[in-house]
């Protein structure tokens, strides 16, 4: 079996590196096609966060900060430093092991290069935890076509993972791929749609070191049993976004209405739908509404069980393997301020959000109920824009 | 290598025979397209930690409007 999924890996690679040369040969390709307006660098702005998430006995909160500076007219440079210091007694760790704290820190730095009217991104993301490594070295090229109504980008990123076990020797590898294809569309002048691709293949320890099935006759007789994943796993999403905006009583562009559509498939058999609707509203000159809601749904993945009544080559019991369905519901408030009011910024933005997730767990059982799982979750985000 | 010109060269008619069906808006008229409010991601840190905190407890990944990297998913 070892053998059978090291070549499946092999596989994988092999069928990257063809479709990354024939994506290649046809961006160069599409590079020669003329257009009237060239693309920009992104502007220069510092954000500065705070998060903070509280559900299903999970806390994870922390700071974040993003860095963008132009350095002449062609190059840009960003960096990226975001923290989650996580607190987790959550239902998994509950029911086989001891609540734990724990803290994640991430860094990545970006260079963006503008030429003619492509624009190539190069990005070093680094995060680590006690018992967790992950390097991803990413790619992203965006070119406009037809006079900049067209942006098509297309990204690859390769990652390597460390998974370790706290206080254990206990160190294996995940390699991961990731390739990228996108289309953005003017059509109209407030009418904006997108479509975006992305495959995703890993192979190596795929489990979660932590986490246990159940093996037994029923749930609630059932004990511990050392979960099992397929060693590859190759994932394709397709999402289709589209952006119309509106004008109202005192504006010509007053509100926007956006709505996201996700398919996701994989070999593992998840199968998952994603939903979301936005309005944002201008209130004043300075001040931005948005409402946004969002719904989520999942198959489980074959080799999913709440319980296994017989010993099989793949078992698993994560509930994000499970199948589930969520219901986010959110609000922003955007405060925007004026030059005169800042000693260092063009312009400013404080901001305030918050989301309600609520679980629903389908076939997963909570241990200690004998109910299926659910849980809510509130999402807050409190952070500072500016732009030089 | 023969495969992946012939796939190339098909792309390239394909998108040049599109201008014809493209919509005319003029760079002046996309005054609105600039705004905040139209944008897929007005704030890039928002939307890349909103990915992250759904993408550690949901099966499906990939496709979004932003990239990270890492776990913090136990």
């Amino acid at each position: 079996m070892v053998v059978t999924e090291q070549a499946v890996g092999r596989l994988i690679r092999r069928r990257y590196i063809r479709t990354i040369h024939q994506a290649g040969v046809l961006f160069i390709l599409f590079a020669g096609v003329p257009a009237a307006r060239a693309v920009t660098l992104p502007e220069d702005r510092a954000d500065l966060m705070y998060h903070y998430y509280d559900g299903g006995g999970v806390t994870v909160s922390g700071p974040a900060m993003l860095v963008r500076k132009s350095v002449g007219d062609n190059v840009s440079v960003s960096g990226r430093y975001y923290v989650d210091t996580i607190s987790s007694a959550s239902v998994d760790v509950v029911t086989t092991a001891s609540p734990y704290r724990d803290k994640r820190e991430e860094l990545s730095v970006g260079v963006d290069l503008l030429h003619g009217n492509s624009l190539a991104s190069v990005s070093m993301i680094s995060s680590k935890e006690r018992d967790y490594q992950a390097d991803t070295l990413g790619l992203n090229v965006t070119h406009d076509l037809f006079g900049g109504l067209t942006t098509l980008d297309f990204g690859f990123s390769n990652g390597k993972d460390t998974v370790g076990k706290v206080n254990e020797t206990f160190q294996m590898d995940i390699n991961r791929y990731n390739f990228r294809l996108g289309l953005t569309q003017v059509l109209s002048r407030s009418l904006l749609v997108g479509i975006s691709f992305e495959d995703i293949a890993e192979d190596g320890y795929l489990n979660n070191p932590y986490r246990y099935a159940r093996f037994g006759n029923s749930i609630m007789s059932s004990v511990p049993y050392p979960e099992t994943y397929p060693g590859a796993r190759d994932s394709q999403a397709v999402a289709l976004r589209a952006v119309q905006g509106f004008s109202t009583a005192s504006r010509p562009l007053g509100m926007s209405a956006r709505m996201d559509y996700r398919y996701y498939r994989d070999t593992w058999d998840v199968r998952a739908n994603t939903l979301r609707f936005t309005l944002q509203r201008y209130f004043s000159d300075r001040w931005i509404g948005e409402a946004r809601y969002r719904y989520y749904q999942q198959s489980a993945a074959s080799f999913y069980s709440d319980y296994f009544t017989e010993v099989m080559t793949y078992m698993a019991r994560d509930k994000e393997l499970s199948t589930f369905h969520s219901h986010s519901l959110g609000v922003r408030f955007s405060w925007m301020l004026s030059k005169q009011q800042l000693p260092f910024f063009n312009k400013a933005s404080l901001n305030f959000a918050h989301d309600y997730v609520y679980f629903d767990y389908q076939d997963f059982t909570d241990i200690r109920t004998g109910q299926p799982y659910s849980f809510g979750a509130n999402i807050l985000q409190l952070y500072i824009s500016g732009w030089y | 290598m023969r495969k992946s010109i012939m796939l190339a060269v098909l792309g390239c008619v394909l998108v040049s025979g599109c201008a014809r069906l493209l919509p005319d808006v003029k760079p002046y008229e996309r005054e609105q397209l600039a705004d905040p409010i139209m944008s897929f991601s007005r704030d890039p840190i928002s939307d890349q930690y909103l990915d992250h905190v759904y993408d550690v407890r949901e099966g499906a990944r990939g496709a979004t409007v932003s990239q990270g990297g890492g776990c913090g998913c136990n």
